[in-house]
């Protein structure tokens, strides 16, 4: 029982993390229709700026923190107006290519800037693990979770609140509409994607710190998949259920089958889960459904 | 080519009919024909191998093509597929002692199979949410490969196959390979080719245009689905069949969704939808790192890297990605559509209409 609840709790940590980068990935959904498939490697070029803020020129995380946050929403202002803004009306298979270029270009370009060696970035946090009932928790995993939550719920508020919120949905359901209701299309996609960047940039701190900044970061991106099909794209919530449900399942599931198969299951069982949701349940547990008939 | 259409006249239908209606069409596919298969005595080793690889991936994108580019249905899994392939081929071939002529084809149904059990999901969600299933698929063939030794044949997921022979004649050099890939890829084009034209082609062009109006106007359209599964599935298997003979080894770690990326850039650099595209699109992405590499090691002493291979690997990543937004942004029906483009200007050049 310790055991089940020890990989219980560490998945459902983990899993916030995972709903940390599935939050960029939604918002960009949700305000512009686009499916950023480049959300991991994102996450991979902020912990590399975060890295080279924090580790190699050494600033303290109260200032490199920040700024990496900047740079990413720069960043994703820059790729907005590059990338997203020329397809504006494109048929998705050419959104979602245009995004997969993009990130070739950001897992080419992060190694050249920055060198193909791993980096470490360490978040100035405790290194000893914390006691939780019989649990052990890394501080950096608890940090991102509860980072994860109060981002989470941040958006939250301001998608169903704030006038800016309104207007990014509005553009979300129908562009047209929103542009005849005197709101700017560019500007709503430039918001989402820079709020994408920041939402990046917080996954990146974590990630970094957890497995060390290389570009294998990107890999992390292909978690958000199942995260976001298990809570229907276009829902803020639904990320972060999905996250801790896609956290617990393959942790518990790499726990007990790990050991007969030789590792792995963590890279297949999400997967195998998403498959099923999708057969049973396309549109998720809180997406919006689609119904269309002749 | 650039071929007037004046003063011809047909009298058949079946003239009206042909692949090629033009004489000097024809005469340009003949010759371009001769000159791929005078390749091994025209161009040095080194590029001939550069072309080997070009025919194996023009299979494998010509196959994406029908999925991606005709039925309108997008994989970001054909590494599954090649892999099935390579490893149906690998074993059969290893352990069966099958020929080769068996074990290509076995390679294509085993892949086909596999297609349309991924396909699937298309009977019930599309778009996105296929592109994503399809993502999905990757990932558990890649993990069934690495985790199940039966398939994989032991500890680092490698089978190695003997050189194919046709009957009496064992396929052992490099101008012999490059003109068995040849040959293959030869059909596999005229297929497509032949396949946009068929009443399943056009029912898969139905089905991407609106697969509502598609239904009501008769095609079946979760069928057509699967078939277009199993079509491409296929042709990815032959083509990953011919991969692994060639280098003479099944490894899992040629199949990687990278792998899959790949493909899905060059039918879209080439042109979605069209056949004669993918081969351009799977040239110009198999050619271009190696060129690239070719290129930076002939000026190795002008740039300041360290390491050309590593140098080469991101700068090919950056490139490609630029490419493929580049063209994505000015020129969404890639390099078929630009060869149209200049084949038009020249059709009436030096007049203006």
């Amino acid at each position: 029982m310790t055991f089940f609840a020890s990989l219980l709790i560490t998945g459902l940590m983990t899993g916030a993390i995972y709903s940390l980068v599935a939050l960029g990935f939604v918002l960009v959904y949700k305000a512009t229709g686009v499916i950023n498939f480049a959300q991991g490697e994102f996450m991979m070029f902020g912990a590399f700026v975060a890295a080279a803020l924090l580790t190699d020129w050494g600033l303290p995380a109260a200032v490199g923190i920040p700024v990496t946050m900047v740079v990413m929403a720069g960043l994703g202002l820059v790729t907005e107006r590059v990338v997203l803004r020329p397809m504006i009306g494109r048929p998705a298979i050419g959104m979602i290519m245009a995004t997969v270029g993009l990130a070739f270009v950001f897992r080419g370009l992060a190694p050249m800037l920055w060198g193909g060696t791993t980096k470490s970035l360490s978040l100035p946090l405790p290194e000893t693990p914390i006691q939780v009932l019989d649990v052990r928790l890394s501080p950096t995993v608890l940090a991102g979770a509860i980072t994860a939550v109060l981002l989470v719920g941040g958006f939250a508020l301001l998608f169903q609140k704030s006038r800016t919120g309104i207007a990014l949905r509005a553009v979300a359901d129908d562009q047209q509409a929103a542009m005849a209701m005197g709101i700017s299309v560019p500007w709503a996609f430039g918001t989402a994607m820079a709020v994408a960047g920041v939402a990046a940039a917080a996954g990146g701190l974590i990630w970094g710190d957890l497995l060390g900044v290389d570009s294998y970061l990107a890999l992390v991106g292909f978690k958000v998949f199942p995260v976001v099909i298990l809570g229907g794209l276009d829902s803020v919530g639904g990320a972060v259920v999905g996250g801790l449900v896609v956290g617990a399942v393959e942790s518990v599931a790499a726990g007990y089958i790990d050991p007969v198969v030789g590792g792995g299951t963590k890279d297949f069982v999400p997967f195998l889960l998403m498959l099923v949701v999708l057969l049973v349940r396309p549109y998720g547990f809180f997406g919006k459904e689609v119904i269309e008939r002749v | 080519m650039i071929h007037r259409e004046c003063g011809v006249i047909k009298t058949t239908y079946r003239a009206d009919m042909a692949l090629y209606p033009l004489p000097l069409a024809r005469v340009t596919v003949v010759v371009t024909v001769a000159l791929l298969v005078a390749v091994p005595w025209l161009l040095p080793a080194k590029y001939l191998v550069w072309a080997s690889l070009t025919g194996i991936a023009a299979i494998g994108a010509v196959g994406l093509n029908l999925l991606t580019g005709s039925a309108g249905l997008i994989s970001l899994g054909h590494g599954a597929f090649l892999a099935t392939g390579a490893y149906t081929a690998a074993n059969m071939a290893a352990r069966l002692h099958a020929p080769f002529w068996v074990a290509l084809p076995a390679a294509g149904l085993v892949a086909a199979i596999l297609g349309i059990v991924v396909g699937l999901p298309s009977r019930r969600v599309k778009g996105i949410y296929l592109a994503v299933a399809t993502i999905a698929a990757q990932f558990i063939t890649e993990w069934v490969i690495n985790h199940v030794t039966w398939i994989s044949g032991g500890a680092q997921a490698t089978v190695s196959l003997p050189p194919p022979a046709l009957g009496p004649i064992r396929i052992d050099t490099e101008a012999e390979r490059y003109l068995l890939i040849l040959a293959v890829a030869v059909v596999a084009v005229v297929v497509g080719l032949n396949f946009n034209r068929s009443r399943l082609g056009r029912a898969f062009v139905a089905v991407r245009d609106r697969d509502l109006a598609a239904d009501v106007i008769g095609v079946e359209v979760g069928r057509t689905k699967l078939v277009a599964f199993a079509v491409s599935s296929a042709y990815a298997g032959v083509a990953g069949a011919l991969w692994a003979y060639y280098l003479g080894v099944a490894n899992y770690e040629m199949f990687t969704i990278t792998v899959s990326i790949e493909y899905l850039s060059m039918v879209i650099l080439g042109g979605l939808g069209s056949v004669v595209g993918s081969v351009y699109g799977a040239a110009f992405v198999t050619v271009l790192p190696l060129a690239l590499r070719d290129l930076l090691e002939r000026f190795r002493d002008l740039i300041p890297v360290g390491d050309v291979a590593t140098f080469v690997a991101q700068l090919r990543l950056v490139l490609f990605g630029s490419l493929i937004i580049a063209f994505l942004v000015t020129e969404p029906e890639g390099l078929a559509r630009l060869w149209r483009k200049v084949k038009d200007y020249f059709r009436l050049w030096p007049f203006r209409y």
